[in-house]
């Protein structure tokens, strides 16, 4: 039922009336265009400190060796702490609570990985086969390290897909599994390709079986680090698994507990809660924030198409006085009512959505906001919220009026 | 064409009831021209509403062709506006953003009739009126005289039975006064009943009937020769 002559006569009357017409759409717009910046700055910000835990598993505590920093039984400070294996199998036989744990080593190899012509740098990062699970990495073709690889001291990769994109090209890529590569010269038997949404050069890595690589390369038992998973432990039960390996730790080599800086333990389970409860209130403030922001865009529009009827009685008694029905002046305000802030909305939205664009491609990539979009649900349900709110407080106004004697609504100036 | 019987009509503000028409008997037939006198305050204007179906009245009864103008729906009461009816006021009451000729045709918008026609035929009556010229204009650029005019096409395009007019030449000179007397006995020529409320003799002097209120009740109703 699009009756064309009606919705003339509203635009007439919305083109002739500028003012009236930009307050009320500026009122629902800028509501509009203030929750989708409020909405997707919240989310930008949660998405880039969401991906910063990216690529590990949110249970798992990563014991690395430092240097002591305090003296401690007759040591001086300054005391480089080395691991072994045998910290490793320690760790792994006496905490209680272990999911998964791996070993791993940082020690620089000649890190040229070639496949026929092709070479390239990459990182060379020797572990157990744990480790894919605490690094959380997709298989993407074959497997990962397994106990066999590691028990014979087998010459076996996992790459990552930024190493098989430039190591195999064209017709080999979707053969790199069981193909030999050069890693410091030495051939490997590639097993798996993995992809990790980890930071950059962590995509770059190959991971190799972590006794050959003492074997091969190294000549001795030093690893670097040792992280594991807590399955679903709680906070507390993990804290209290941290205490009891940094109490080992400090026993067996001979530092102080209070030392942090001798062995690090990041326990990311405590990292992980506390941001996250952090943007739990983040939320929960944005919410407040966005909520009273479409109260004030409720009061604005309302406010204002009450002002627009009231300033319009005159006009009504005039419409009416020349034959108008009540039907036809009120269902023209209500439309013309929705129009306008139906229309501000969309505009807000557009804008709102524009400038977040905008920021995402104008600056430069921040690690800590990334991919800023507003709730498109929200944002609508918001332009309706006021769409609803505006027309009715428009449409009380409008029925007293078209329902008057003509002469009371003249009367009024 | 009207029929009034014992008609009465009061005001109420507050805890006062002012009695403003005391119950008045009147026939107007088709075609007459007439103009209602009377001093300020006597209820001329009270009365002119209550014919144009813009105020209720309390008691008696109005019959307008013959139908009984009571209790009626606001949009049966929009159908008789729009049909029957024309309303010229004091005070022109156009619609300030929109030009004249849209002022003119709006009535035609009421009865449905598209845009490009009811701007044609509001062209005619404009034309009529000798103020074709300022179709364009909006009425804060026209002149009392012309802004009467405009009204006055308004209230003509719809073709009513009727046209009320309430002293329609009370904010113009005495020339331009006359020549709007001259229009509207041209209209009633036509065939269109007139009524004008007015306070100016040779207003009067100008129709076929001259009806003087007095406190709200009818004091006399003369019939003119002209
Ligand atoms: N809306 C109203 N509420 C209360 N009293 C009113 C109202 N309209 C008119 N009156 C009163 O009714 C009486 C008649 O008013 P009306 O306007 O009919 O007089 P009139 O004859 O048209 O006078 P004038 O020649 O000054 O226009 C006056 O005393 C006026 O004060
Ligand atoms: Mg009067």
């Amino acid at each position: 039922m699009f009756d064309l002559d009606k919705w003339q006569e509203i635009f007439s009357t919305i083109k002739k009336n500028r003012l009236r017409t930009f307050l009320t759409g500026f009122s629902v717009a800028w509501g509009i265009f203030m929750l989708i910046i409020l909405l997707g700055s919240g989310r930008g910000l949660e998405n880039g400190v969401r991906n910063q835990f990216k690529g590990s598993v949110n249970n798992g505590i990563w014991i690395s060796s430092g240097r002591t920093t305090m003296a401690y039984q007759g040591f001086k400070p300054g005391r480089d702490i080395k691991f072994t294996n045998e910290d490793y199998e320690r760790v792994k036989e006496t905490i209680d609570g272990i999911d998964v744990i791996s070993a791993r080593s940082m020690i620089n190899i000649n890190n040229t990985i070639s496949y026929k012509n092709e070479y390239g740098n990459f990182t060379i990062s020797p572990c157990h086969p744990g480790y894919a699970i605490i690094k959380d990495v997709k298989i993407e073709e074959g497997r990962f390290l397994n106990d066999i690889d590691l028990q014979k001291y087998r010459k076996v990769v996992a790459i990552s897909t930024i190493v098989r994109d430039a190591l195999f090209k064209n017709g080999d890529k979707k053969k790199a599994v069981g193909k030999y590569i050069k890693i410091s010269g030495v051939p490997f038997k590639v097993v798996g390709v993995f992809s990790d949404e980890g930071l950059e050069d962590e995509q770059r890595r190959v991971y190799i079986p972590i006794y050959t690589a003492q074997r091969v390369f190294f000549g001795s038992n030093e690893i670097d680090q040792v992280s594991l998973t807590t399955g679903d432990k709680t906070i507390d039960e993990v804290d209290a698994m941290v205490e009891q390996i940094r109490k080992q730790f400090s026993a067996i080599h001979k530092f102080d507990v209070e030392d942090h800086r001798a062995i690090s333990i990041w326990n990311k389970a405590q990292d992980f809660k506390r941001t996250m409860d952090l943007f739990a209130g983040i939320r929960l403030f944005v919410w407040i924030v966005g909520i009273g922001t479409i109260i004030a865009g409720i009061v604005g529009v309302s406010n204002i198409m009450i002002i627009v009827v009231k300033e319009r009685t005159k006009e009504i008694g005039i419409r009416k006085a020349i034959g108008a029905t009540p039907y036809s002046i009120v269902s023209t305000i209500i439309a013309e009512s929705i129009l306008i802030t139906a229309f501000a909305g969309y505009v807000g939205l557009i804008l709102g959505i524009g400038l977040l664009e905008l920021i995402s491609k104008a600056l430069p990539p921040i690690e800590f906001f990334v991919n800023p979009e507003a709730d498109l649900r929200v944002a609508v349900s918001a332009t309706i919220l006021l769409v609803v709110s505006g027309t009715l407080a428009g449409l009380f106004p409008a029925l007293k009026a078209a329902g008057i004697r003509p002469i009371e609504a003249l009367r009024d100036e | 064409m009207i029929e009034l019987k014992g008609l009465h009509k009061s005001y109420i503000t507050g805890n006062n009831k002012l009695h403003v028409l005391k119950g008045l008997d009147l026939i107007i037939e088709q075609g007459e021209l007439v103009s209602v006198m009377g001093s300020s305050g006597s209820g001329k204007s009270t009365l002119l509403n209550v014919l144009g179906i813009l105020d209720s009245y309390d008691n008696g009864s109005y019959k307008l062709n013959n139908t009984l103008m009571s209790n009626l729906t606001e949009k049966k009461a929009a159908h008789f506006r729009n049909n029957m009816i024309g309303f010229v006021f004091q005070s022109f009451n156009l619609i300030s953003f929109k030009n004249a000729m849209e002022n003119v045709a709006l009535p035609l918008y009421y009865q449905r009739v598209g845009r490009k026609t009811r701007n044609k035929i509001a062209m005619e009556y404009l034309d009529k009126m000798g103020i074709k010229d300022w179709a364009e204009h909006m009425p804060n650029e026209l002149s009392g005289g012309q802004k009467q005019r405009v009204a006055i096409a308004r209230a003509m395009i719809s073709k009513p039975k009727v046209i009320l007019a309430d002293e329609p030449t009370g904010a113009l000179d005495s020339t331009t006064s006359l020549e709007v007397m001259d229009l509207f006995r041209e209209i009633n020529k036509s065939g269109i009943t007139m009524i004008i409320v007015t306070h100016e003799r040779d207003i009067s002097e100008k129709t076929n009937r001259i009806i003087q209120l007095k406190d709200g009740i009818i004091e006399s109703d003369l019939i003119s020769k002209n």
